[in-house]
């Protein structure tokens, strides 16, 4: 170290230690009336996105844990299914094609009117309808029609046995005594929300912040925490800035941000745990990636575990399928190391000689195929350069181009992408769309047209059936499939980190999906909050 | 002059008519899918038939001409129709965001213009003295300094090194009652630190336009018949050094906005800026095309405004333009 480089080094620590003093100093409260994060009983969260919409017609809520609205069931801090406005678990017809809830009494929705069967009829038929613009409509693919049985008892009929169908009914229900009066599209619904949730909106500044106050008649008791305010701030550094500042109580942060927050003795960091995984699609209808040793190839040749202490500095585990290690639905010993060898050794089983420049060739063709991520993605960047310096370590060449969806999609049949996904609740949400092959090239599912009629029986067992056993079988039948035959190289499922202050009990995590919800993070039961009571 | 604000304005509708068109046909030339925006993370999951449908109902299909001519005539009538981004009426979307907006960009201008003319006439006054030379490279600092990079540090250095003033929003984070008093003081930084970025140019043009001003034979002659040092800079120099300021105030306006969008995005402001570039990106027609015509009426007022007073300070100009 030269003495400048000490120097620099000196005074970047005395800026720091300068800057945490302040921070401490200046904590809690910074605003001029201390109003920011003062309040015993008020918090106040920074999130990196913001909502389009708060209508649960138009898809927000969809995956329950919404703080405005309440679906018929919920999930808790496990993902186990419990009851919410529905009053207990469905009854399932033995075919499994109806399902039959009986709803809670006495709740009312936050304009005092109450909440019938009537509202949840609404809310399904008015999703189902064409004419409403909501893109998650393909989540109640199976609904056939809904109907309420008295003003308490709803019947949901299914098209077809769906055994994911009740992880389905967490999504909020709307009022219609509202809703129905308006354009579903565009109408105040959408941004002046009515529901039965733990929480009222009071306010939306779009760009700026959602304020929240306690729904003192919540069905559920009325929760400790009586204001809560989400700040919409979508610069990482700008966040972690005012979290330092004590104008936030707590926000998401990207894994090196966060570790400054580390040993402070005010915050408290939380790694949630997440579906939400980075893989490799490789198309059946490219000469190279559609190989079967190609694909077991890569699948060997890829350094899982150095990505994860790489490139998301620790936050996150190697990802074998969809399904992460740490889950009931986790196949055990469907991990596969890295080993550089043997990626080698399936290679030249299967043909693939090296060139004269390295790379393999097989009957003439190159092992070459070009991998595509979104532009402006730094971490499916860093995922795709690990990917292909890995496989030209086995001889394999990829090629890395970065592009925006509509330059990625029209080449998703033949061309590789680094694609993100996940959601938690049910094993059929990603494994049916990613791996089905009736599904290949609809939208985004499917994106490698991946073809294994061994996986496809599978997953229409896993789902025609309500009974776990038969289900789990299903599913390990997926997953040992996927070994034998990988249609994509999963890489990483990734935790999502979140810094919060230290002024609380009844904080957790719940499995988070790919999708960034307002209600993510320690804050999606906010409503179970309690102060601490330190503060005199 | 009531001629020319006229002609002005007359010659202000074909320029908004071609500029509407070419956003709709650049627009639709773009490669960005609006069904796509429009669904988000949830279209990385939606079915071919679920996008088909959103396409239809989105109306994106319809051709070029005809889906303009049903805007302007739409728009002509007071229905300026709906943000597909923002899910709500486009006039929801202006009234709730334009005033913030304007608040923020005009008390930056006025920042920018007051410091910067006040800066440029003492520094002229002095060429090469002690403020000239420490201002007019500070000023050379700034010209290049990102203005996201100078909201960045006077975040750090305000809200968290000295704790005075808040480090973003409109209102305190935890309050949503909108009171003019903490308006006024969440307004401080980012309104200074847009007008700080916009500084060195009325700085730099004051101070020369004021600087060759006092070199001039009138002033001199001013200076040698006695005349104040005071009257002679405010009364002879300044009136002619400060005309080529004039003309840069309509020409700093496009500057103005495209500054404001990043202000606005580092101190969670919630202006319009932002959203015109989620309409952007979003290929939101109704949306975009209502925000090209405020900011086209903006730069052409800005020239209009600086033409007249660049008329009313120096009558020979007069009002033709």
């Amino acid at each position: 170290m030269t003495a400048r480089s000490i120097r620099a080094t000196a005074a970047a620590a005395l800026a720091g230690a300068l800057a945490l003093t302040a921070a401490a100093c200046s904590n809690p409260g910074s605003g001029p009336d201390g109003a920011g994060g003062t309040a015993k009983d008020s918090a106040v969260v920074g999130i990196a996105y913001e909502p389009d919409s708060l209508s649960p017609l138009l898809g927000y809520g969809k995956d329950g844990n919404s703080k405005i609205f309440d679906g018929l069931l919920a999930f808790d801090g496990d993902m186990n299914l419990k009851p919410a406005l529905a009053a207990e678990l469905p009854k399932v017809s033995a075919n499994g094609l109806t399902y039959t809830y009986k709803l809670r009494k006495g709740v009312t929705f936050s304009d005092g009117k109450p909440f019938t069967a009537k509202d949840v009829v609404f809310t399904y038929r008015t999703i189902l309808d064409p004419k409403t613009n909501s893109a998650s409509k393909g989540d109640l693919d199976a609904l056939k029609d809904v109907q309420a049985a008295g003003d308490d008892t709803v019947v949901f009929t299914l098209k077809y046995p769906y055994a994911a169908f009740a992880e389905r009914t967490v999504l909020g229900i709307a009022p219609e005594h509202v809703a129905a009066k308006q354009d579903v599209n565009n109408g105040p619904f959408t941004t002046k929300p009515v529901g039965t949730g733990p929480y009222v909106l009071t306010n939306w500044s779009k760009g700026e912040k959602l304020s929240f106050t306690a729904n003192e008649k919540y069905w559920g008791g009325a929760p400790k925490v009586k204001k809560f305010t989400m700040a919409i701030i979508k610069d990482d550094d700008v966040r972690a800035t005012r979290l330092r500042s004590g104008d936030l109580d707590g926000a998401i942060l990207p894994p090196n941000l966060a570790k400054g927050f580390k040993g402070d003795q005010g915050h408290k960091t939380y790694e949630a745990t997440s579906y939400d995984y980075r893989l490799v699609t490789l198309p059946t209808h490219n000469k190279v990636t559609g190989d079967t040793g190609i694909r077991r190839a890569l699948d060997t040749a890829v350094d899982r575990q150095t990505m994860v202490d790489q490139i998301l500095e620790g936050a996150g585990k190697p990802a074998y399928g969809p399904v992460p290690t740490d889950s009931e639905w986790f196949t055990q010993g469907t991990e596969r190391r890295h080993d550089l060898a043997a990626a080698k050794q399936i290679l030249d089983e299967a043909g693939w000689k090296p060139g004269p420049d390295g790379i393999r060739v097989k009957n003439g063709v190159r092992a070459t195929f070009p991998l595509w991520y979104l532009s402006g993605d730094k971490l499916r960047q860093d995922h795709a350069l690990a990917y292909a310096s890995d496989a030209k370590k086995a001889g394999i060449d990829v090629k890395v181009q970065a592009g925006t969806w509509e330059v990625i999609q029209p080449r998703m049949k033949t061309d590789a992408v680094l694609a993100g996904g996940g959601s938690p609740g049910d094993p059929d949400f990603d494994q049916y769309l990613l791996l089905r092959s009736t599904l290949g090239g609809d939208g985004f599912n499917n994106m490698g047209w991946y073809d294994n009629p061994a996986v496809d029986k599978a997953l229409e067992q896993g789902r025609a059936t309500n009974d776990k056993a038969e289900r789990k079988a299903a599913y390990d039948t997926v997953q040992r499939e996927l070994v034998k035959n990988p249609g994509y190289t999963f890489l990483t499922h990734i935790d999502h980190v979140y810094v919060v202050d230290d002024r609380w009990t009844g904080l957790s995590t719940q499995v988070e999906p790919h999708d960034h919800g307002l209600a993510s993070g320690p804050w999606w039961n906010v409503e179970d909050w309690t102060p601490k009571d330190t503060e005199k | 002059m009531a001629r020319m604000a006229g002609r002005r304005a007359l010659f202000a509708v074909p320029v908004l008519l071609l500029v509407t068109f070419g956003v709709f046909a650049v627009a639709t030339a773009s490669p960005f899918d609006p069904v796509k925006a429009y669904a988000g993370t949830a279209g990385l999951t939606a079915t071919q038939e679920n996008l088909d449908q959103l396409h239809a109902n989105l109306g994106v299909d319809q051709p070029l001409v005809s889906r303009w001519w049903h805007w302007l005539t739409s728009a002509l009538t007071g229905d300026l129709g709906d943000s597909s981004v923002m899910r709500q009426p486009v006039a929801d979307v202006i009234t709730e965001r334009l005033g913030w907006s304007t608040l923020l960009a005009a008390t930056a201008f006025a920042v920018a213009v007051l410091l910067g003319t006040g800066l440029g006439i003492l520094a002229a006054r002095r060429p090469g003295g002690w403020l000239d030379r420490i201002v007019g490279s500070a000023a050379y600092t700034l010209e290049a300094a990102p203005v996201f990079w100078l909201g960045l540090l006077a975040i750090w250095f305000f809200a968290l090194k000295l704790g005075v003033l808040p480090a973003g929003g409109l209102t305190d984070t935890a309050s949503d009652t909108v009171t003019p008093g903490q308006v006024a003081t969440h307004l401080v930084l980012p309104a200074l630190v847009l007008g700080v970025s916009q500084l060195p140019w009325f700085y730099l043009y004051v101070r020369q336009g004021v600087a060759d001003a006092l070199e001039e034979d009138a002033v001199r002659g001013a200076r040698a018949r006695g005349l104040a040092e005071r009257t002679v800079l405010l009364g002879h120099a300044l009136r002619s050094g400060m005309l080529p300021m004039l003309t840069l105030l309509g020409s700093r306006v496009p500057e103005l906005i495209t500054g404001a969008l990043l202000v606005e995005t580092v101190f969670s402001w919630p202006g319009i800026a932002a959203a015109t570039v989620q309409a952007a990106v979003s290929v939101d027609f109704p949306l975009l095309a209502a925000l090209t015509v405020l900011a086209t009426a903006a730069v052409l007022l800005g020239n209009l405004l600086s033409d007249l007073l660049y008329g009313l300070a120096d009558p020979r100009v007069g009002f033709n333009g």
